[in-house]
């Protein structure tokens, strides 16, 4: 009777596994197969003769080019610029007692999480459009980069804390300058810190559908999130081998980066920075 | 000894403050006071109506119906879905091995991790009508194909949330179970504990910070997500019009932005008891 109770289990726990494993990979297939086929459709078909011709396609047009590119931009520039502020002010944060230090920084990451999605954007557009930044790379980098940057500059101060100011007093001792201990002791020793905060602005940005969608408007500067729903031919049917092909490779960068960063610092990173 | 006096720090840290206060803070506390206004991008017109847009909006029967919808969206997808689901895939595969976990483990993630766009496309083919996966599968077992999208648009959206997101809380459960010292579940092997009891006594207690943390965060993001847009445009009709939707419609396709921004100042508000609490019970869990 026990025996049978326990066969009965492992075969409930297989069907459980194999029917979840299914659930989560069954969407996912298309992604892998259909940009290899040479007719693509919304069906599911193994590739048989496999073939490059729809990244091909992708290569070839102008359009699609032009949207990778653009994201490039964004994302850059919103790491490059989240990383400087942030670990200049992480730094100082961690070096210096100021007076209401843990009050500005319970504040600053209060409303990062408050003021988000679509809520926060009804005002920052019309924030952009009284500036005049509304359709503009820098106005997408610079909403990206506010809403960012108290997550960046917690985290960074975290790990500032943890390492030892002993470095720097006795560099100060021997006499560097404030540049020299930046540049040769803090920077090194910071920089597996803006690693992680890097990463994760990168990809949010790379991902993110909704800040460009609303903040611009002429189709040469749309990024590959949203560039991606002008595939239809003249009557507005979308174009598979395109959009098949085009979404792999929109796709590689960001699992790349997973599995990097994964084996490297594992989940508490990237599942504490999402969001 | 001083690495840096008060006047550099203040310089270093001035930059990344003035951009969060122009792009994060000044903007939420500027939504209250349009929230206030009858402001509309169509005819540009911006007078103080006092409270009037919250008066409209709590007789708007659009919005109680987003309302509910809404709730439906983040209970079903965030508490008993992404949640639950994850709790138990952690506890599942908890101390397993083996080329089926593997597998498993690694397309959760990708759901969690492939960008929103892509995933939508990946749906829409899953679901199609004529040629989705979905309905050649069925087909296999006689059932006749069905347009989900259109039929089902909110068990559509849940679902696909459920799979979208549970990765997440599956990771944070797996890395808490993972604090358990061993030999707690040999002792318990040891006196011949059952498998429920060993659930109820010794993972659940030690999960149980965690799963706090866990349904604050996915609700918070699942309360704010604007992605099933993308998906079914808030329809068929209003079916699936949950508040990021209803916002998106007032506020950017009819322009109203007085009025967007009263449902802003309400979510916002939400949004604030829900940080609030995530803030109180973190500090509660150092302590």
């Amino acid at each position: 009777m026990k025996d049978f109770k326990k066969v009965m289990f492992r075969l409930g726990y297989n069907v459980l596994v194999v029917f979840l494993s299914a659930f989560f990979a069954l969407p996912i297939l298309w992604l892998i197969f259909t940009p290899f086929n040479e007719k693509p459709t919304l069906a599911l078909e193994f590739p048989l003769n496999p073939t490059l011709a729809n990244f091909a396609k992708v290569f070839a047009n102008d359009y699609t080019i032009n949207a990778f590119q653009n994201s490039l931009i964004q994302s850059f520039g919103a790491t490059f610029l989240v990383i400087i502020l942030a670990s200049l002010a992480a730094y100082a944060f961690s070096r210096v007692r100021l007076p209401g230090k843990g009050i500005i920084m319970y504040i600053l990451v209060l409303f990062s999480s408050v003021v988000t999605g679509i809520a926060a954007m009804v005002p920052v557009f019309f924030l952009l459009l009284k500036v005049g930044l509304i359709d503009t790379h820098i106005g997408v980098i610079l909403v990206f980069s506010g809403g960012f940057l108290p997550t960046a500059v917690f985290l960074l101060k975290d790990f500032v804390d943890s390492i030892s100011t002993t470095y720097e007093e006795s560099a100060l001792v021997a006499g560097a300058s404030r540049l020299q201990i930046f540049k040769d002791i803090i920077f090194p020793l910071t920089r597996p810190g803006m690693v992680v905060v890097g990463v994760f602005t990168f990809v949010q940005v790379w991902s993110n559908f909704l800040i460009p969608f609303l903040l611009l408007r002429s189709s040469e500067k749309m990024p590959a999130a949203v560039a991606i729903y002008a595939f239809t031919n003249d009557v507005g049917i979308p174009k598979i081998d395109l959009i098949s092909a085009y979404s792999l490779l929109y796709t590689i960068p960001v699992v790349a980066i997973y599995i990097f960063t994964n084996k490297k610092y594992g989940f508490r990173f990237y599942g504490g920075l999402k969001g | 000894m001083q690495l840096l006096s008060k006047k550099a720090a203040m310089i270093f840290i001035l930059p990344g403050l003035i951009l969060i206060f122009i792009f994060l803070i000044f903007p939420a506390l500027w939504t209250f006071f349009l929230s206030l206004t009858n402001y509309s991008l169509l005819d540009n017109s911006l007078e103080f109506v006092g409270l009037k847009n919250f008066f409209k909006l709590f007789r708007d029967q659009r919005f109680w119906h987003s309302t509910i919808v809404t709730f439906q969206f983040v209970i079903g997808s965030a508490l008993f879905g992404q949640t639950a689901l994850g709790l138990l895939l952690a506890v599942m595969l908890h101390k397993k091995r083996g080329i089926m976990k593997e597998l498993l483990t690694n397309f959760a993630v990708a759901s969690w991790i492939i960008p929103s766009v892509v995933v939508v496309y990946l749906w829409a083919a899953f679901l199609d009508k004529e040629y989705g996966l979905l309905n050649q599968l069925l087909g296999f077992i006689g059932v006749t194909p069905r347009d989900w999208l259109n039929k089902f648009p909110m068990w559509v959206i849940i679902i696909w949330n459920i799979w979208r997101g549970s990765a997440f809380s599956m990771m944070l459960f797996t890395s808490a179970l993972q604090t358990i010292p061993p030999s707690y579940l040999e002792t318990a092997d040891v006196i011949g504990a059952s498998r429920w009891n060993k659930f109820r006594d010794i993972l659940l207690p030690s999960l149980k910070n965690y799963i706090g943390t866990d349904l604050i965060l996915i609700t918070l993001w699942t309360f704010n997500l604007f992605t099933p847009y993308l998906l079914t445009k808030g329809g068929p009709g209003n079916a699936t019009e949950i508040f990021p939707i209803y916002t998106y419609h007032e506020a950017f396709k009819y322009m109203q932005f007085g009025y967007g921004s009263a449902i802003s100042v309400v979510i916002l508000l939400i949004n604030l008891g829900f940080a609030l609490f995530y803030l109180r019970s973190m500090k509660g869990g150092k302590q």
